[in-house]
C-alpha cells in the first residue's frame, strides 16, 4: 500500500490563489469601470417584421399593419403618452418628419383620449399609429421599453435599433440608417 | 443625542482596533513585549464599543428619529416595531455597522476565552482581527456613516421595502452576518499562524469552534433565506442561483471544507498548509460576496445599495486583506510542512477528497456568478442560470456525496476497502432499486433520479458509524456528524422530489369554480378586502381538498403597501407530511376572472428540515467540543489546586 503526503503542490502552486484573486481582481474592477449597460438589443434586428396588424390608436391616424412597411425606409416608433422621455424625443420626431421621413408608430398600452392629448402637446409626426394594448408586438419585435425607435427597410426588413429617446445628435446618425437601409 | 453618541462610540471602537493593531504587532518584536499584556483587554473593550454604536442604531430606528438621514429612507412611523427595528440592518450603512460589531464582539470574545494556542499566536491572531475590522470601520466612517443628520427633519419616512416586512427575513440577515463575519476569526488565526508559523493540531483545536459557530449560523442563514425567498416572492422556487444567494454559498461551501480539514489537524496533524488556506479562503468569500452585492456590477434581485464608489473602497479592502492574505501564504506555506502522511484507503483521504470536491463546487459557483461580467467585458450580454449551475455543480457534488456514505466508516490513517464495503452492501442495494423506482416515477429527468436513488442510501449510511456502539456513550462530536449528514440526506431528498414530482397550473378562474392540481381539488370561495397596519390586500379563500377529503381553507392575498406603494403577492401554503400546497392570487382579468398560481410540490418541507437538522448537527458538535474543553480546563485547574496544597 502506497503511502501518499496531502497535497502540497510546488513551489509555484503555492502563488495559484494569489494569481487566481489578481484575475478576479482584474475582471471586477473591469466591471466597475464599465457601468453596466442595462439596454436589452432585439435579437431580430437583420430579420423581416412580424406579421402584425394594429388597429387605429387614436382618430385621424390609421393603424398599422407589417404591409404599411413596403416600399421605402421607414421608422418604426415605439412610443406611449404616460412616458416622459417620448415626449422628450418629439421635437427629433418632427424634424426627421420634416426630412421626409415616414415614421409609424406603435402605442404602447394606451388610451385614446390620453393620446390625443398627448399628440395635441406634443405634436403629431406619425404617418399611422397602432394600438398595442397588450405590448404584443413590443414583445414580438424585441424591444423591452420605451421609447425605441426601429429603422425598417423596403421589403420589412429590421435594420437598426435605437433604445432610448432620440437626442438632437441621433438625428444625422438615423438619416444615414435610413439611406443604408435604401440601397 | 443618540446617534452623535453612537458615531462617537464607532470613533473610539475604531481608534482602539488601531491601538489593538499597533500593540499586537509591536508585542511580536523582540523589544515590545510589555505591550502583550494590552491586547485582549482592548479587543474586548474594542467589541463592546461596537455594540454600543449599534445599540444606539437600534433605538433611534426604535424611536423613528426622522432626523437620521439613515432612518430616513429606510423606516416609517406607521410599521410595526419589529419591522422599524429590522430595518436598522436592512440597508447598506446599517448591515456594515451590524458587521463591524459581529467582527468587534467575535474579537472581544475569543480574547476572553482562548487560552490553548501560544501567546504570539493569539497576538498576531487579535492583531489580524484588527487590521481587517480597520478597514470596514474606515468604509463606515469615510463612506457610508450611519448616523448621518438631516437637516431639514422630513415628516415622514419613506419606509422599509415590503418584501423585506416579514418576519422570517427580519432575522434572516443577522443570522447570515454572525456565519459571514464569524469566519473572520478563521481568516484571523490562519494568518496568526503563518505569521508566527505554528500550525499544529492545537491551532486547529482552538479555531474549530469558532468556524463551527459561525458555520452553524450560515447554515440557518441560508435555509431560513432559502424558505423566506420560496414564500415570499411567490415564484414557487427554494434556490434560484441569483448572485446574492451564490454568495452566501461560497462562504458555506469554503467553511464546510474548511470544518473538515481542520478536523483532519486536529486528529491526524495532517493538511496543515491546506487548512490555513481554507481558512483565508472561507472569510475571504465572504468579503468577495458583500463586494458582488454591495458594487452593483452584478444584476440581481437583491436590489442593494447599488454605488459603484463603495465598489471600489470594498475592491480595495479585498485587494489588501486577501491579496495580502495569499501574499504570506505563498511565502510561509513553504515552511508549513504537511506533516504526517496517510493511505489513499483512509479517512484522511475520503476528507481531503471531500475538500478538493468542495473547493471544486465553490469554483464552479464562482466562476458562474462572475461569467456575466466577463463576456459583458467582450460585448455579449448572457445570465447564466440553473441550466449552468445544475449540472456543473452536480459533477462535484455528487461524487462528494458518495463519499460522504463512505467516509465516516473509514479508519484514521489505514484500512482496508473489503472491510467497509461488507457494511455498505444494504446502502449500495438501497440507492439501486431507487434509482429504478426514480427512474420510473420521473423519465428523463437526470439528476432528479440520481439524488432520488442517493438520499434514502446516504440516510442510511450516515447512520452506520453508530452500528455497533452504545448509544449512550457516542461521544455529542459524532452524534453531531450523524444528524449533519442525515439532514444532508433529507435536504436532497427535498430537492429531487421538488425537481421530479411538482405539479404547477396557472389558472384564471371564476369565484365558485374548482380546479384540480396533483392530488388537490381546489376552490375559490371568495374574494373579499381585508387591511393590516400599513397595507391593503384582495384576500381570496381557497377551500383545498386532499383527494376528496373535508376541505382546508387558505387565504393568499395580493397585498398593497402604502409606504412605499408596492404590490406583493403574499402566498398561502398548506403543509401536509408529504408536501406542500402553495397558493398565490394572481390579478383579475378583465371578465371577472381571477388568476391563481398553484403547486403541489412533495415532500418540499424536507429541504428546509434537512438544512436545519444540518444546523442541529454542528450544534451537537460545538457542544461537545465546548463541554469536553471545559472539562480539560478544569481538570487542569484541580491539579494545579492539589499541587499548590501539596507543596504546602
Amino acid at each position: 500500500m502506497s503511502e501518499t503526503a496531502a497535497p502540497s503542490g510546488p513551489r509555484l502552486a503555492r502563488w495559484l490563489p494569489l494569481a487566481l484573486f489578481g484575475l478576479f481582481a482584474l475582471v471586477v474592477t473591469w466591471g466597475l469601470v464599465h457601468p453596466k449597460d442595462d439596454t436589452v438589443p432585439s435579437r431580430f434586428v437583420g430579420q423581416p417584421l412580424p406579421a402584425f396588424q394594429l388597429a387605429a390608436a387614436t382618430d385621424g391616424k390609421p393603424g398599422l399593419a407589417t404591409a404599411d412597411f413596403a416600399g421605402k425606409p421607414k421608422l418604426l416608433n415605439v412610443f406611449a403618452s404616460w412616458c416622459i422621455p417620448c415626449a422628450a424625443e418629439a421635437p427629433q420626431l418632427a424634424q426627421l418628419a420634416a426630412e421626409g421621413v415616414e415614421i409609424n408608430g406603435v402605442a404602447i398600452r394606451d388610451h385614446k383620449e390620453d393620446l390625443a392629448v398627448f399628440l395635441a402637446r406634443n405634436g403629431n409626426p406619425y404617418a399611422r399609429i397602432g394600438a398595442d394594448n397588450l405590448g404584443k408586438v413590443q414583445l414580438a419585435i424585441g424591444s423591452s421599453g420605451v421609447p425605441e425607435t426601429f429603422v425598417i427597410d423596403g421589403k420589412g426588413v429590421i435594420r437598426y435599433q435605437h433604445i432610448g429617446d432620440i437626442r438632437p445628435e441621433d438625428v444625422p446618425m438615423l438619416l444615414g440608417k435610413l439611406r443604408e437601409a435604401g440601397q | 443625542m443618540i446617534a452623535e453618541f453612537g458615531l462617537a462610540a464607532l470613533w473610539f471602537a475604531a481608534a482602539l482596533a488601531l491601538l489593538q493593531l499597533v500593540a499586537g504587532s509591536l508585542a511580536l518584536t523582540p523589544r515590545g513585549g510589555a505591550l502583550a499584556c494590552v491586547v485582549r483587554p482592548v479587543a474586548m473593550v474594542q467589541g463592546a464599543l461596537a455594540l454600543v454604536a449599534f445599540a444606539a442604531l437600534l433605538t433611534v430606528f426604535a424611536e423613528t428619529d426622522l432626523s437620521v438621514k439613515l432612518v430616513a429612507m429606510n423606516s416609517h412611523s406607521a410599521k410595526p416595531l419589529l419591522y422599524k427595528i429590522a430595518g436598522a440592518w436592512g440597508n447598506h450603512e446599517g448591515s456594515m455597522l451590524l458587521w463591524v460589531t459581529v467582527m468587534g464582539l467575535a474579537g472581544g470574545f475569543v480574547a476572553l476565552v482562548e487560552r490553548r494556542l501560544p501567546e504570539p499566536t493569539m497576538l498576531a491572531t487579535l492583531a489580524g482581527q484588527a487590521f481587517v475590522s480597520l478597514g470596514f470601520y474606515a468604509f463606515l466612517l469615510f463612506a457610508s456613516n450611519p448616523f448621518e443628520r438631516l437637516n431639514p427633519v422630513p415628516v415622514e419616512g419613506q419606509g422599509l421595502n415590503p418584501l423585506l416586512q416579514d418576519p422570517g427575513l427580519a432575522f434572516h440577515p443577522p443570522t447570515l452576518y454572525l456565519g459571514y463575519v464569524g469566519l473572520s476569526i478563521a481568516f484571523s488565526f490562519a494568518i496568526g499562524a503563518l505569521v508566527t508559523r505554528e500550525v499544529s493540531p492545537a491551532f486547529a483545536r482552538a479555531m474549530r469552534p469558532w468556524v463551527l459557530g459561525a458555520w452553524i449560523f450560515l447554515t440557518l442563514g441560508i435555509t431560513a433565506g432559502s424558505y423566506w425567498a420560496y414564500y415570499e416572492l411567490g415564484w414557487g422556487g427554494w434556490w434560484f442561483w441569483d448572485p446574492v444567494e451564490n454568495a452566501s454559498l461560497m462562504p458555506w461551501l469554503a467553511a464546510t471544507a474548511l470544518l473538515h480539514s481542520a478536523g483532519v489537524l486536529a486528529a491526524r496533524n495532517a493538511l496543515r498548509a491546506w487548512t490555513v488556506m481554507l481558512g483565508v479562503v472561507a472569510f475571504s468569500m465572504s468579503m468577495v460576496g458583500t463586494f458582488l452585492v454591495r458594487s452593483g456590477i452584478l444584476t440581481s434581485v437583491h436590489a442593494f445599495a447599488v454605488d459603484p464608489k463603495r465598489g471600489t473602497f470594498i475592491l480595495g479592502l479585498l485587494a489588501i486583506y486577501i491579496g495580502g492574505a495569499l501574499t504570506l501564504f505563498a511565502i510561509r506555506a513553504a515552511t508549513v510542512t504537511e506533516g504526517e502522511r496517510f493511505s489513499v484507503t483512509s479517512r484522511e483521504s475520503a476528507l481531503v477528497f471531500n475538500n478538493v470536491m468542495l473547493t471544486g463546487a465553490l469554483g464552479i459557483v464562482l466562476m458562474g456568478t462572475l461569467y456575466p461580467l466577463v463576456t459583458e467585458a467582450f460585448g455579449e450580454k448572457v445570465s447564466v442560470g440553473p441550466p449552468y449551475f445544475n449540472p456543473m455543480t452536480a459533477v462535484f457534488v455528487v461524487p462528494m456525496l458518495l463519499v460522504l456514505a463512505v467516509g465516516p466508516l473509514l479508519r484514521w490513517r489505514r484500512d482496508s476497502l473489503k472491510r467497509v464495503s461488507a457494511m455498505l452492501l444494504v446502502p449500495g442495494g438501497i440507492a439501486l432499486i431507487c434509482l429504478v423506482i426514480g427512474a420510473v416515477l420521473a423519465p428523463g429527468k437526470v439528476l432528479p433520479i440520481i439524488g432520488l436513488a442517493l438520499a434514502p442510501a446516504i440516510a442510511l449510511a450516515s447512520l452506520l458509524p453508530l452500528r455497533g456502539r452504545k448509544l449512550r456513550q457516542v461521544k455529542l462530536p459524532l452524534w453531531g456528524m450523524v444528524v449533519a449528514h442525515f439532514g444532508i440526506a433529507v435536504a436532497l431528498f427535498g430537492m429531487a422530489c421538488d425537481s421530479a414530482f411538482t405539479t404547477e397550473r396557472l389558472v384564471a378562474v371564476r369565484v365558485g369554480d374548482t380546479t384540480p392540481v396533483g392530488p388537490w381539488q381546489i376552490r375559490l370561495a371568495h374574494i373579499a378586502p381585508v387591511a393590516g397596519p400599513n397595507w391593503t390586500a384582495l384576500e381570496a379563500t381557497l377551500q383545498a381538498s386532499y383527494k376528496g377529503a373535508a376541505p382546508v381553507e387558505t387565504h393568499p392575498q395580493a397585498r398593497t403597501f402604502w409606504a412605499p406603494v408596492q404590490n406583493t403577492a403574499e402566498s398561502a401554503l398548506l403543509t401536509r407530511w408529504n408536501g406542500q400546497l402553495y397558493t398565490v392570487l394572481g390579478d383579475e382579468a378583465e371578465d371577472g376572472r381571477w388568476q391563481l398560481r398553484l403547486w403541489w410540490k412533495p415532500f418540499v418541507p424536507m429541504i428546509w428540515l434537512g438544512g436545519m437538522l444540518i444546523g442541529l448537527g454542528g450544534l451537537l458538535a460545538l457542544l461537545g467540543r465546548v463541554w469536553s474543553d471545559l472539562r480539560r480546563i478544569i481538570a487542569r485547574e484541580k491539579i494545579a489546586y492539589r499541587r499548590e496544597k501539596q507543596g504546602r
